[in-house]
């Protein structure tokens, strides 16, 4: 070990030992003093300090709030449309909150102090009240409804469909990463099968590309335009976009907080979210002043060691970056048949790429 | 009713009278082994709970610590740990298997060994027979049991800690397919057999208590103590055992599938898994079915943990306010009301995983309706407050302390069990907060509280008072310094559970904040040694108590011996004439349970 760490735990052990002592000694001398007498002075030290330990708390929960309210993403703002009803939803809910812990933790700690032990005084006897206990259960109840409504509201939108048109893209969570899918040209996705999935064969997500008499499978030609990448999507400003999102191994969790969604990638059960990115990538780090600054998809499900690790980007581009970047991109099935890529060269492509990161 | 009721008791009484007689005869024949060993005192076997628990949540509890050492100072090498932890620590870094299997055993830890075993499993034995006028447990050898189970639970447990490819490291949730495959994380090899055969002796040390528990409440009470003259403890006693008794067995069958996924090539939990280079041969199975099994007792668990820490808050407040707890069909009623709310909620934890919305719809109306009783409970705590002459033992400072950090952490829960709110903050820091706050450091509180209030009971001996305070600031202070940032940093997106943060563009931002909470958690740890060097210290060096009711409490408790002997009263049980809250009343400070009721006296 080394020698500071020593020292520290050597002034540590001090410590105590002081503490101990000091305590020790308190108590000797409150029989001295009569016990009775001690008890009354801690009484009144303690009384004050529940008082002070509220007035300080108020005024550390201001300064925290000063600090850190800019670091959140209500001060950002929400990067979807969507989710600009939620952070008002949000902003309601604090508000309502915090009024009631303003009142609740100040009669708490300010009681406490009025009411603490007086000679001469005796408690008064008040054992129920059925009026009180009506008015403090209705007005929660009530209170509560509201936000209920509001909630609920705003949670059927959400989980709704998506509109009609949305951009729709495959998502596939496996430890430690993310693959992406595109429909292609004919807008539908191929067919898939785990027990055919082979990152070797340039198949990370077993499309059903070829027969395969032994699993009975029957090739989907809407596979092979589908286009396949690995951890940055592209999607397109103002246009709504749905993810299809599925995983491959454990669970992972798509999180995609500056949207304000967020859904478990569950093996063998697809989910969906949607949502309608409102600045692109480039708009946002001029709105947040961070030139580094990027869409994260992050893993928000426990899913192993590398759980802190698995991370995406989404890249927001407008309608013709989009066009652009969609048109460079192969299918995926042509990465795993290069025979059959009508543009002669067989080029070291995007997606061949994609499949040696997913090889390591 | 009641004149059965008070047959059967008389029955019951008399058995345990000759019990008794049986047991001062032979009383120089008890060895050491068959008085604090394998007692069946459930004064003893509550002390040995609650030394046991003290234990678990010092490993807990340093866990903590060392993962905190990793979440403010990710990049700083520490040497010492190295020392300690081996290949954990290989070159001072703490590694990330080792930080997964910490957090893992930190929560599993402190939720079921330390705040439930501990809490309920300390109080519930040692107030029950005490509170209710019985001589002890309906079954003391199942009671005896119950704590030997628990003991061989903790014993696994800490196994766990030493096989090769370390503990499960899969968040005490132990969500497949991530602990159903040894391929997808080294914890789910050995150690997550290990951690569901803990589970499962955990499980049946916990239904043997539960059962005992319920079986005294309802049958052994004492003349005149009607279930309406019950200490508010008692009922959050009675609630919890309940809860426990209907959703441990749940958890238990949740265990037992995950097991024969895992060795006997079942697929509950399991279908279309590619790991490890190839394709699984499971189909058909929902890994979510596991959480629904889960959470039917993850989420009753949670009350079981706060129930018993919100009974003996109310007690406490009241016996130190010199005034009775206000409402006190209230407190039942809402108690009641949160038991059977606590069955309807589960699926709050399960908003993200692609459940349907319309059915969410049902559980976030049920969640937010636990708000009510919960706000029921709070203005009543603090009426119980209002005009009262209190006095601040440790033990009532740390009950305020409980309702101050339960006030803060409930409000939380509006937001969480809002899932229109969930969807941005679920598993996120502000999750980490909510609970923590409400649920972990709350329920401490009252643990702390209920330790400071009954020692004297307990031992014979007082704490020393000014230790007792200096631990309460540091540690209420404390709790509010390490948990009220963190919403903040879940208010970012900030997720949980991860080793570091320094390749996120979005959340890198908090380092310095995450080094002021983890220093603030270290000096937490040390200071709850305060507390430890106190309880042991004072034992055997404390000062004598040298009244049977050192509070002027009401309870039964408080009518016997100093140091009651196995049987508890050394002659006729007390009969109870009142309900436990006839403080200050027609101009007495305290009137306790076993005064008969004057002629003239006032009703309430």
């Amino acid at each position: 070990m080394s020698t500071t760490v020593s020292l520290i735990i050597v002034a540590a052990i001090l410590v105590f030992i002081v503490i101990f002592q000091v305590a020790k000694t308190s108590e000797y001398i409150s029989v001295l003093k009569g016990e009775d007498q001690t008890r009354k002075q801690n009484n009144r030290i303690n009384g004050w300090l529940l008082l002070g330990f509220m007035i300080f708390g108020f005024i550390a929960v201001w300064l925290c709030n000063k600090a850190l309210y800019k670091t959140t993403l209500l001060h950002q703002g929400s990067a979807s449309v969507e989710g600009v009803k939620q952070d008002q939803m949000m902003m309601i809910t604090i508000a309502i909150t915090f009024v009631v812990f303003v009142i609740t933790q100040f009669l708490l700690f300010f009681f406490a102090w009025k009411y603490q032990e007086t000679e001469g005084r005796q408690a008064f006897y008040f054992a129920h009240s059925t009026k009180l206990e009506i008015i403090w259960t209705t007005i929660p109840a009530i209170t509560l409804l509201i936000l209920v409504v509001f909630g609920l509201r705003f949670w059927f939108t959400i989980t709704s469909d998506a509109p009609k048109g949305a951009l729709v893209v495959e998502i596939t969570g496996k430890q430690f990463g993310w693959i992406m899918r595109y429909p292609g040209k004919d807008n539908t996705f191929g067919k898939t099968y785990f027990r055919v999935i082979s990152d070797e064969k340039s198949n990370p997500l077993g499309q059903i590309w070829e027969d395969n008499a032994e699993l009975k499978l029957k090739a989907d030609p809407a596979n092979f335009d589908d286009v396949v990448t690995t951890q940055t999507m592209y999607v397109v400003k103002g246009r709504p976009v749905k993810l299809i999102i599925n995983s491959r191994d454990v669970i992972h969790d798509v999180g995609l907080n500056h949207f304000r969604m967020k859904m478990d990638a569950v093996p063998g059960i697809p989910t969906t979210l949607w949502f309608t990115p409102q600045y692109t990538t480039k708009e946002m780090k001029e709105r947040t002043g961070n030139p580094d600054f990027v869409y994260e998809i992050s893993c928000d499900q426990m899913c192993g060691n590398g759980h802190y690790s698995m991370k995406g980007i989404i890249e927001v581009v407008d309608q013709a970056d989009f066009t652009l970047w969609m048109a460079q991109q192969k299918p995926n099935y042509y990465a795993a048949f290069p025979e059959k890529d009508p543009s002669a060269k067989p080029a070291v492509d995007t997606t061949t790429k994609a499949v040696a990161v997913l090889k390591k | 009713m009641s004149e059965v009721t008070h047959i059967h008791e008389h029955a019951v009484g008399v058995s345990h009278e000759a019990h008794h007689e049986g047991h001062h005869h032979h009383e120089h024949h008890d060895s050491f082994l068959s008085k604090y060993v394998f007692s069946q005192d459930h004064k003893v076997i509550a002390k040995q709970f609650l030394i046991t628990g003290i234990f678990w949540a010092v490993i807990g509890g340093f866990f903590s610590v060392v993962f905190r050492l990793q979440i403010g100072f990710p990049d700083a090498k520490f040497p010492w740990l190295e020392t300690l932890l081996g290949e954990w620590a290989k070159g001072g870094q703490l590694q990330p298997e080792a930080y997964y299997a910490l957090v893992t055993i930190h929560g599993t830890v402190l939720v079921f060994f330390v705040l439930t075993a501990g809490l309920s499993g300390t109080f519930s034995n040692f107030l029950i027979p005490l509170q209710i006028g019985a001589r002890d447990m309906a079954s003391p050898f199942l009671n005896m049991l119950s704590y030997w189970f628990f003991f061989v639970a903790g014993i696994v447990m800490l196994s766990s800690l030493f096989v090769q490819t370390g503990p499960f490291s899969g968040g005490w949730t132990a969500y497949p397919p991530l602990s159903a495959l040894g391929d997808a994380s080294p914890g789910s090899k050995i150690g997550m057999d290990m951690w569901m055969i803990s589970m499962a002796l955990f499980i049946v040390s916990s239904l043997l208590g539960g059962l005992n528990y319920i079986a005294t409440i309802l049958n052994m009470r004492t003349k005149g103590m009607s279930m309406t003259r019950l200490p508010l403890t008692i009922w959050a006693f009675f609630f919890t055992a309940v809860l426990g008794v209907l959703s441990f067995p749940v958890l238990l069958s949740g265990v037992i599938l995950l097991i024969f996924d895992r060795h006997f090539g079942t697929s509950f939990y399991l279908s279309d898994i590619f790991i490890n280079g190839q394709a699984l041969p499971n189909e058909g199975g929902s890994a979510i079915l596991y959480q629904h099994l889960f959470w039917f007792l993850g989420h009753p668990e949670v009350y079981i943990i706060l129930l018993p820490a919100m009974g003996m808050v109310s007690e406490i407040l009241s016996v130190n306010s010199r005034k009775p707890i206000f409402g006190y069909m209230a407190m039942v009623g809402s108690m009641f009301a949160i038991a059977i709310l606590a069955f309807l909620v589960w699926a709050h934890h399960m908003f993200v995983t692609g459940l349907n919305p319309f059915l969410g719809a049902f559980f976030v109306l049920l969640t937010l309706l636990i708000a009510v009783p919960s706000a029921i409970k709070v203005f009543n705590w603090l009426t119980t407050l209002w005009k009262g002459n209190i006095r601040f033992t440790p033990g009532m400072l740390f009950a305020i302390g409980f309702v101050s950090l339960f006030i803060s952490g409930g409000l939380t829960g509006i937001f969480l069990g809002n899932s229109a709110l969930d969807i941005q903050l679920h598993d996120t820091y502000f999750v980490i907060a909510h609970f923590h706050i409400v649920m972990g450091v709350a329920s401490m509180f009252g643990m702390l509280a209920g330790i400071y209030h009954w020692y004297p009971k307990m031992f014979g001996r007082y704490l020393n008072n000014s230790l007792g305070y200096i631990h309460f600031w540091i540690t209420m202070v404390g709790a509010y310094v390490i948990f009220w940032p963190m919403h903040y940093e879940g208010l970012a997106g900030m997720p949980r559970r991860y080793y570091k943060y320094d390749i996120w563009e979005s959340f890198k931002q908090f380092g310095t904040l995450n080094q002021i909470i983890s220093i603030a958690a270290i000096i937490v740890f040390l200071a709850q040694f305060l507390f430890i060097i106190n309880f042991f210290y004072s034992i055997w060096k404390g000062r004598k108590v040298t009244t049977k009711n050192p509070w002027g409490a009401n309870t039964l408790e408080w009518t016997t011996p100093i140091n009651p002997g196995h049987g508890n009263w050394d002659g006729e049980i007390p009969e109870v004439h009142r309900w436990a809250y006839d403080y200050s009343k027609d101009g007495h400070e305290f009137i306790s349970q076993t005064t008969p009721v004057g002629d003239n006296e006032s009703k309430h």
